[in-house]
């Protein structure tokens, strides 16, 4: 096992987990089957990072989260949280983390969500001044005055999130854990939750890590960017590190008035396709840019319409999450070219 | 305004004296506060979670008044009932009339307040995976539970236990306690029976952390409890060698019968507070049995759900 390094907040070191399910093999017989959630995950994430986890479902995201914050017992690998083993130290970890289930509520179903975080300060025995400067920040920054006095199985999903998450952070946890937070939001909720905490984690108090589906979240909120597929983790590094290993490029795309006979030809630039009988053109762009090509374009003449498309994150996590279970990836690997 | 400057840290205490058997300070410095801060910690919270127990039954008043109603029905009936096993001076299981009226009324609203009906909370939640949010906090889920059930219990006596009481002494000729000590005693043997019902219903929750469906061992406890806790009628009314077997055996007397011998002082001041002494065992030894198998349950733990 390797020793986390001394800043090191999570660290995971051939983390797996294994589920046994019972199949219904014949019409008396049940046989047992192993199968892997996790498949040996190499983690380390150091003090005020922003961590986002993404894979396809049921690639082992929320299993990951579950051991990490000591409700799942590992099935072998080495895992800290805090410096703490999480489930022996269940207890003594639940101070110093900040939990948020989407699809669970850690709030008091029947009361009013004031009264959820005054229970929440004795629960954590949170001193009243820090208790009440937090509640303060997340009520203004979150918006929550309108619904303070509501009990909990009233609120709508967005109104409830909000509480979920000022109910994670009014103890002050290092590590905040955020399972699909923006699940189910509409557009002005999850701007309204990414800003506050894109804001959170710029400070560096508090390391986050999230999983989601919404690669706009990503986009958004994490410099750092770990992809499981199978249990096991794809890639570790940053978005651009992403796109440049899967060969995704910025394109240029070309309407004409009638096709080219002949396709120009420009340093650093490919042509990806031809569409629409050879009335559009799709260039793709080698980290080259886009003049280059469209002066050559306008000196041919014929040109209607051009558009510079931005990579595209979804296509890259399509594309990654349709090929085949790939090698675990080293962390901070020089890009490979597609 | 940064967060972090919103958020202050909470300074050191100074009176505390480093102590080598407390946790390392966190990252942040905070170091663990001595024992008996923490001791106070832990009975604020105890405290705090207990009065949302309360708070959270008092939202349920259709519920109640409909309750209400069904216990007075019942009274009235199982009252006319004990007058007639108990006419001519007869004296069955050693009780006079008076006192197995008292039983009756003072047993009615105690039914809700130590609850012997079916209780499925954390078996639910096991289910639906929403025991996360129990386990990801720093108080153990038994302690937390107890606290609410303390508090649960607190309302029933509000809004169950009172009202069927004052029929039965406004309509009936009823035992009134002449013992000062006896009245003490009944608040801890009700407190303790408390306990004992929900020491046997969360083991009996616990089961679904291996079964999922615990419908079954529900039924199971519910059926036990209403024939043997002394809820249909005095246990003092069967034969004695079948007494010692269910006082001693098992739970269910603790629950419903003896703090209602207590309350209609069935027998000496002595023996009575014996009988709670059985109480304080029964708690005891359901808490360490609730303790020891949630340790085993939390161990090979599986969180339903993604
Ligand atoms: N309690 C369980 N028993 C058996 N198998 C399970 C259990 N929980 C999860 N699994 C399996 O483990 C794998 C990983 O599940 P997990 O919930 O971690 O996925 P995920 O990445 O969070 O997916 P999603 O994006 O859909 O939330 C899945 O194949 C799932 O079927
Ligand atoms: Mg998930």
């Amino acid at each position: 096992m390797t020793m986390p390094p001394h800043d090191a907040v999570i660290h995971a070191a051939g983390l797996r987990k294994d589920f046994t399910v019972k199949r219904k093999t014949g019409r008396l017989r049940r046989t047992a089957q192993s199968v892997s959630a996790v498949d040996g995950v190499d983690l380390t994430i150091t003090t005020g990072e922003t961590v986002g986890y993404i894979g396809p479902n049921g690639a082992g995201k929320s299993t990951t989260l579950k051991m990490m914050t000591g409700i799942l017992t590992p099935t072998g690998g080495a895992l800290t949280v805090c410096g703490l083993e999480p489930v022996p130290r269940r207890k003594q970890l639940a101070r110093r983390i900040g939990v948020v289930f989407g699809q669970r509520s850690q709030l008091w179903w029947d009361l009013p969500l004031r009264e959820s975080f005054r229970l929440l300060r004795h629960v954590y025995s949170v001193p009243a001044a820090d208790h009440a400067h937090r509640l303060e920040t997340c009520r203004r920054m979150l918006d929550l005055d309108a619904f303070l006095d509501t009990p909990v199985r009233q609120l709508s999903l967005g109104q409830r999130m909000r509480g979920e998450i000022t109910a994670a952070l009014l103890h002050g946890p290092e590590v905040l854990f955020l399972d699909e937070p923006t699940i189910g939001l509409d557009v002005v909720s999850k701007h309204a939750l990414r800003a506050f905490l894109a804001d959170l984690g710029a400070r560096g108090d508090v390391t986050i890590v999230l999983t989601t589906h919404d690669l706009a979240d990503i986009e958004r909120l994490c410099p750092r960017l770990v992809v499981v597929d199978h249990g096991r983790v794809v890639h570790d590094g940053t978005l651009a590190a992403l796109h440049e290993r899967y060969g995704s490029r910025r394109r240029v795309v070309v309407d004409l008035d009638r096709p080219y006979d002949d396709l120009p030809h420009v340093p650093g630039v490919k042509v990806d396709r031809v569409e629409d009988d050879g009335h559009r053109v799709v260039f793709a762009l080698d980290g080259v840019p886009a003049g280059g090509l469209i002066a050559r374009l306008a000196q041919l003449g014929g040109l209607r319409d051009v558009a510079v498309q931005e990579p595209d994150i979804e296509e890259v996590v399509a594309r990654l999450y349709t090929t085949e279970p790939a090698e675990p990836a080293e962390p901070a690997e020089p890009a490979v070219p597609a | 305004m940064p967060f972090a400057a919103a958020c202050p840290k909470s300074a050191p205490d100074p009176h505390s004296a480093p102590d080598p058997s407390a946790d390392p300070p966190d990252r942040r410095g905070r170091p663990r506060p001595p024992a008996r801060r923490r001791a106070a910690d832990a009975a604020a919270g105890f405290v705090a979670l207990t009065g949302a127990g309360f708070r959270r039954y008092a939202t349920y008043r259709q519920a109640m008044v409909a309750g209400l109603f069904t216990n007075i029905v019942f009274g009235a009936m199982l009252a006319s009932i004990m007058l007639g096993v108990a006419a001519d001076g007869r004296t069955p299981g050693g009780y006079s009339r008076e006192q197995l009226v008292a039983f009756v009324w003072v047993g009615q609203g105690l039914l809700n307040v130590v609850y012997t009906w079916g209780w499925r909370e954390l078996a639910d939640r096991v289910r639906s995976g929403d025991v996360t949010a129990d386990l990801l906090r720093p108080v153990d889920p038994l302690t937390s539970y107890a606290a609410a059930d303390l508090g649960r219990a607190g309302q029933a006596v509000l809004g169950r236990w009172i009202a069927p009481v004052v029929v039965g002494v406004a309509f009936y000729d009823i035992y009134v306690p002449h013992r000062p000590s006896t009245y003490v005693l009944f608040v801890v043997s009700v407190v303790l029976a408390t306990l004992v019902s929900f020491g046997g219903r969360y083991l009996v929750n616990l089961s679904a952390f291996w079964l999922l469906d615990v419908r079954g061992p529900v039924a199971l406890w519910m059926l036990a409890g209403a024939l043997l806790s002394g809820s249909f009628l005095p246990m003092r009314f069967l034969p004695e060698w079948v007494q010692w077997l269910l006082w001693c055996g098992t739970p269910f007397p603790s629950i419903f019968q003896i703090p209602l011998d207590v309350a209609v002082e069935r027998t000496d001041g002595a023996l009575s507070a014996t009988t709670v002494l059985l109480q304080l065992v029964w708690v005891i030894v359901l808490f360490l049995a609730c303790r020891a198998v949630q340790r085993r349950a939390v161990r090979r733990l599986v969180v339903q759900g993604g």
